[in-house]
């Protein structure tokens, strides 16, 4: 088929031997070839007629919930009937007119979304600047065959353009549409082909879970509160058991649904992540837009050789909120030795082990009398590194080239002991990258030299418009 | 001056003493007005010598106020950098922060109404974190608007994708 020799227009895939004739046709003019200059042609559309009631769906749970209340206690069933009908109607009365009122386009190098009756507002993005393309199906939105396409935007912790819902193909369609411009390609280009680089097994995904902080926290509270109430004769301990125990099943449920089936694969377009078992996620993070790498091990994953990836993506959020969590997760679990070899499609030519590390200096125990052992430093000429943690390990690395700014920090029983913290700033996210506690002169040395390293890191870096570079992908 | 927070070059450049006299101003009003409410309380529902004591108190305070702030506003400078800016600020908890101009997403110049009344203004630079703490206090109008116009030049022609 002629897709074929289209999508290998996008370029190699490492690993897959391509035709270098076949790599000629790449446009490298700022437009691409557009069949819909500025999109005139093509009607504002709508979202998926089913939007109203997909998002009157929540608002319908949340209202059986407060006045289902009511109706227990006041054992009056009749108005709770006409409560419930008077919430469904409102709701998809209230629906139907945002549904009518929002409305979207491409229309040149932006996407247009209107929406609001009341506040009307007008919204465009560039779609060179996008972060991150996600398509969320949550479980009733799959029931109906439609689906939620998000765009990642630098700036804000929340998803700033999501569209639901929009059927699957469609999603899927305007999905290969944005990236397709985000790359600087024609805007019919298809979807880029893929190859997968890991799959984290259930049955790894469900011992991680269990042998993780949440759970043998909520574990170990199980088994204190049922020997207390044991060997007390009391049944109020009883009251306490069931949530905790509950509790603690959900943690793992919670993680186990969410991840279950996680894969990660590479193509021309980044890193696509898919996951989940009753909400799936497919998401699309283009090359270059990784700004750091958390690798997190938990005490008990040690055994293993266990670690979990976690990536700093403008847009995704930070650790506050779940869906940024739940966003920012690389790979849940995995040996080492895979972990490794996903980070070096991530950041390419970076080698974690092989950045040589400082220790902190020994007076820093004064400030951290278990952990400054563990407190490393260390950068290459491609990334910035540091190590944390006693019981739960944590390296953070972060790319010369993608730090936001540097920052020494110093209080005062740090000034007594000639210490100071080194920051590097990256956009909200789980990445963390803080030498702590280093000798003054070092963190000078250091702040410096990061300035420097990160000026030289930007010059050399690719454009944002992805298949734009012609640099051969290392 | 320790060398950890040492300038970048000859010297840091300072920002304007105007705003060591509206945290000065500010400090006396809040602690004139504290301090004559608290002590006419005081007088009226105790007795007027503790009143006495509760001024003493507050011009105590008042003095030491003084002098925090004089340190304060001496522990602010920033240096401008082919490449980057430098601000630093904090006396007992210290701060030093690089943000080089090809990182800067936007620049804003803020004033309040008394800090217009004392002919001062902020500016502050935004990186796509909100970590990056690049604030500068007090800086003359005329200052302020050069530097916001020098770093937007400077942004511009150093952009870099995020």
């Amino acid at each position: 088929m002629s897709q074929m020799s289209e999508s290998a227009d996008r370029g190699p895939v490492d690993g897959i031997p391509v035709d270098p004739i076949a790599l000629d046709p790449i446009p490298v003019d700022p437009i691409p070839v557009d069949p819909n200059p500025a999109g005139e042609a093509t009607e504002l559309r709508r979202l998926h007629p089913a939007t109203p009631v997909l998002n009157g769906w929540k608002y319908f749970a949340l209202v059986v919930a407060i006045v289902g209340q009511e109706a227990v206690r006041d054992l009056d069933f009749r108005l709770f009937g006409i409560q419930m009908v008077a919430a469904v109607v409102l709701g998809v009365v209230l629906g139907s007119f945002s549904w009518w009122f929002t409305k979207y386009r491409i229309e040149g190098e932006e996407l247009r979304i209107e929406s609001g009756f009341l506040f009307r507002r007008s919204r465009r993005i560039r779609i060179d600047r996008l972060q991150a393309v996600d398509i969320v199906r949550p479980v009733m939105a799959r029931l109906l065959g439609v689906a939620e396409l998000r765009l990642e935007m630098a700036g804000g912790g929340k998803t700033e353009a999501p569209l639901a819902y929009l059927t699957e193909p469609g999603a899927q369609k305007l999905r290969a549409e944005l990236l397709a411009r985000a790359a600087g390609l024609a805007a019919d280009t298809p979807e880029a082909p893929e190859r997968q680089l890991v799959a984290v097994p259930p049955g790894v995904l469900l011992a991680s879970t269990v042998v993780s902080a949440p759970f043998l926290t909520a574990a170990l509270g199980f088994v204190v509160v049922a020997a207390t109430t044991t060997v007390v004769r009391e049944m109020v301990g009883l009251a306490f058991l069931i949530p905790w125990a509950l509790g603690g099943l959900g943690v793992v449920w919670r993680q186990f649904v969410s991840e279950f089936g996680f894969t990660v694969s590479e193509s021309p377009d980044g890193l696509r992540i898919r996951k989940g078992l009753l909400d799936t996620w497919a998401q699309t993070v283009p090359p270059g837009r990784v700004q750091g790498v958390e690798i997190e091990q938990q005490l008990l994953w040690r055994p293993k050789g266990w670690v979990k990836l976690s990536v700093d993506v403008a847009g995704y959020g930070g650790k506050g909120n779940q869906e940024g969590q739940t966003a920012s997760t690389l790979l849940p679990v995995a040996p080492w030795p895979v972990a490794r070899a996903l980070l070096e499609r991530v950041l390419p030519g970076v080698d974690v082990d092989g950045v040589e590390r400082v220790l902190a200096p020994r007076r820093a125990r004064w400030l951290r009398p278990i952990g400054w052992r563990y407190l490393r430093h260390g950068a290459d000429d491609r990334v910035f590194v540091t190590d944390t943690g006693w019981l739960t390990r944590r390296t953070a690395v972060v790319p010369h080239g993608k730090m936001q700014s540097v920052r020494i920090t110093q209080g005062p029983l740090q000034r007594r002991l000639d210490l100071a913290t080194v920051h590097l700033d990256t956009p909200v996210g789980p990445v963390n990258a803080v030498a702590l506690h280093r000798s003054s002169q070092v963190a000078r040395e250091l702040a410096e030299a990061q300035a420097e390293r990160s000026r030289q890191a930007r010059r050399a870096a690719g454009p944002e418009r992805w298949m734009q570079a012609q640099l051969p992908r290392e | 001056m320790d060398s950890l927070f040492a300038p970048p070059g000859e010297r840091w450049q300072p920002v304007s003493p105007r705003l060591r006299s509206l945290r000065r101003a500010l400090l006396a009003f809040w602690l004139g007005v504290g301090g004559l409410a608290g002590g006419v309380a005081i007088g009226v529902l105790l007795n007027w010598w503790l009143a006495a004591g509760a001024v003493v108190v507050a011009a105590g305070a008042f003095a030491w106020g003084w002098w925090l702030v004089g340190r304060n506003w001496e522990s602010w400078g920033y240096a401008e950098r082919g490449d980057d800016l430098l601000v630093t600020h904090g006396v007992l908890f210290k701060t030093l922060v690089v943000v080089p101009y090809g990182r800067m997403q936007f620049v804003d110049v803020t004033a309040g109404p008394v800090e217009r009344k004392f002919g001062i203004a902020t500016v502050q630079l935004h990186t796509a974190t909100p970590a990056t703490d690049a604030e500068i206090p007090g800086l003359t109008p005329e200052e302020a608007e050069r530097l916001r116009d020098r770093l937007a030049a400077l942004g511009e022609a150093r952009a870099a994708g995020l």
